[in-house]
């Protein structure tokens, strides 16, 4: 076995997960393994980290593969340091969206999909993120940010800038 | 017309620090719990309050809760779970996201109930892994629950047990599918399983599980404290209660509105401080993307209840009251939630996974002026095609928005196909 790439503090938080499953189903544990090292790793999980999360949980490669290409949250690639996710979905393409995007783009001086050259910012579009009577809403990294105008916009890439 | 806001859900938002348990317990909350336990009562006593009360669950699907309850007996051995769907996520809907931010312990007392009519020994909250603070609060509600001897070992020397835990997702609207949702908790991609069996016989890991909603957890405490009774008689008979309506779109006050089922829609949208910028309503999808759209003339008389909402062809759903002014242009709305569709698909069943692209490239064409008038037909056919051939409700959540939009704004399409664009700009 070789040294694994999980450092001591992302084992202990993925033991802390396993410990409220069922002795034997340890594999429940993956999704918030995953969190974990992403979390611990830039926003995003490479291949050989997903590999050091199935041998820690004693579950096959292939198994965490899947996992991790199925749920939207996992970036298998790298990604900005600020991952600004934009809901476009019905309540919020109702009440401006489409504009918040746009602003978006021209203030980041790139498109839906794209980060920034100096690696700051990932722009996306997402799916509903369950916050439709505060719309139009965007979640930056795991923050909220509600009730969307051109200005806040401009007030929040400030901060982070 | 004055309206009972906020009775049961809701109770404690008016309250600084809502979320905290001494808050709770100041209004009584985990009174009835205690009770429960130091009285021993029946479970049968319980259950049987609860169906007085009628309440049907508040996911979406309407199903009685006293019956899902009867399914999974509190004699019968061997492990068995309790599951909270939290995975909240059908667009228009984010009322659990309130209850888990500033309600938590209602909801785990709700779950400590529910344990202990079907003697149930362990439950897990799934909650969308974006829920940042939801999880949060969640997470130190428990704990403050088991500081308190709410949750654990032998609870007031009854000889119950229930032990709770907090799991989290990561992205994947299908996960709120119950055994979607299962999959998941045992880390696996969320695809749905084939019904039989049902969860109730082989649910998580296997074993026999009940799984509810958040907001029908957050009922049930308050059902038994003030009385089954009251809360039918908050609503109607057979629509039972209250029932938390999320509006959002085009007016004055989006919220989360907690009010008796069977409030009229106009009263909804009074207390949602009516129609933006004096504009007029064009249509109401009601209850959730899934459902099917109204417009204005119907959804103006209906009543918010299961009853009358299926009786104007559409469905209460979720809870999540989307609305649309005059401005609105019909395809658009369909073609983003199309797209919707087409993207959380999980791919497991031929008909959905292709389908719903098949959906979202028909709608688009059309919105963008590139259809012939014979698209219409084949989107229509093609959602047909989709609904009921596919093992979760899914195909159907995708198929019924296309039908809603067809039956009551055809016309709308039609324009754009032979005018390349759109009758409201």
């Amino acid at each position: 076995m070789t040294v694994s790439l999980l450092d001591p503090e992302v084992c202990a938080e993925i033991d802390r997960w396993v410990a409220k499953y069922p002795p034997d189903r340890k594999q429940s544990a993956v999704i918030s393994a995953l969190h974990t090292v992403q979390n611990h790793h830039q926003g995003w999980i490479s291949r050989e980290l997903l590999d050091a999360v199935a041998d820690y949980l004693e579950m096959p490669k292939i198994a965490v593969y899947e996992v991790a290409s199925f749920y939207s949250m996992f970036d298998l690639n790298e990604v900005g340091q600020y991952k600004i996710n934009v809901c476009t979905n019905i309540s919020c393409m109702l009440t401006g969206a489409e504009e918040m995007v746009k602003h978006f783009e021209k203030r980041l001086g790139i498109k839906v999909g794209e980060t920034t050259p100096d690696g700051k910012f990932t722009l996306r579009e997402v799916e509903c993120l369950a916050a439709c009577v505060c719309a139009p809403v965007c979640e930056i990294n795991r923050d909220y940010h509600e009730a969307l105008t051109p200005e806040k916009i401009d007030k929040i890439l400030e901060e982070l800038k | 017309m004055t309206i009972l806001l906020n009775q049961v859900c809701y109770r404690t938002l008016h309250l600084p620090n809502s979320w905290l348990l001494s808050t709770y317990e100041s209004i009584g909350g985990y009174s009835t719990w205690k009770k429960i336990l130091v009285e021993k009562t029946p479970p049968a006593e319980l259950l049987e309050k609860l169906k007085v009360s009628s309440l049907r669950g508040r996911g979406g699907a309407g199903f009685p809760t006293a019956m899902k309850w009867s399914f999974i007996k509190p004699e019968s051995p061997g492990p068995k779970y309790l599951l909270c769907n939290a995975d909240e996520g059908e667009p228009g809907t984010c009322k659990d996201r309130d209850i888990l931010r500033f309600n938590p312990h209602q909801l785990i007392e709700g779950m400590c109930i529910g344990a202990y009519i079907m003697g149930i020994p362990f439950g897990y909250i799934y909650t969308r892994g974006e829920f940042k603070e939801p999880i949060a609060r969640v997470d130190a509600a428990i704990e403050e629950a088991r500081k308190a001897g709410y949750l654990g070992d032998n609870l007031f020397n009854s000889g119950f047990s229930f032990q709770l835990e907090q799991t989290i997702g990561a992205g994947a609207y299908i996960c709120g599918e119950e055994t979607a949702l299962m999959e998941s908790l045992e880390g696996k991609k969320g695809q749905p399983r084939f019904k039989p069996p049902f969860p109730a016989n082989v649910g998580l890991y296997g074993k026999p599980t009940t799984i509810n909603n958040v907001e029908t957890f957050a009922s049930v405490p308050v059902i038994l404290e003030k009385g089954p009774e009251w809360f039918l008689g908050l609503g109607k008979p057979n629509n039972g209660g209250t029932k938390i309506f999320c509006v959002s779109g085009h007016v004055n006050k989006p919220g989360n509105y907690e009010v008796p089922l069977g409030t009229p829609f106009k009263t909804l949208l009074e207390l949602a401080g009516g129609m933006k910028d004096g504009k007029k309503l064009k249509a109401v999808i009601p209850g959730g993307s899934s459902m099917p759209v109204l417009p204005a003339d119907i959804i103006m008389e209906c009543d918010m209840d299961y009853d009358s909402l299926q009786k104007a062809g559409s469905a209460l759903g979720s809870g999540a009251v989307i609305v649309m002014n005059e401005d609105t242009c019909m395809v658009k709305a369909l073609e983003r939630l199309s797209h919707f569709y087409e993207e959380e698909s999980c791919g497991q069943c031929t008909p959905c996974r292709e389908g719903t692209g098949w959906l979202a490239r028909l709608v688009s064409r059309i919105e963008k002026g590139d259809a012939i008038m014979s698209d219409i037909d084949t989107l229509q056919r093609a959602a047909k095609n989709i609904e009921g051939r596919t093992i979760c409700a899914f195909g159907e959540a995708a198929a019924w928005p296309v039908g809603g939009f067809l039956k009551h704004f055809r016309e709308e399409f039609e324009y754009h196909v032979k005018n390349k664009k759109c009758k409201t700009t």
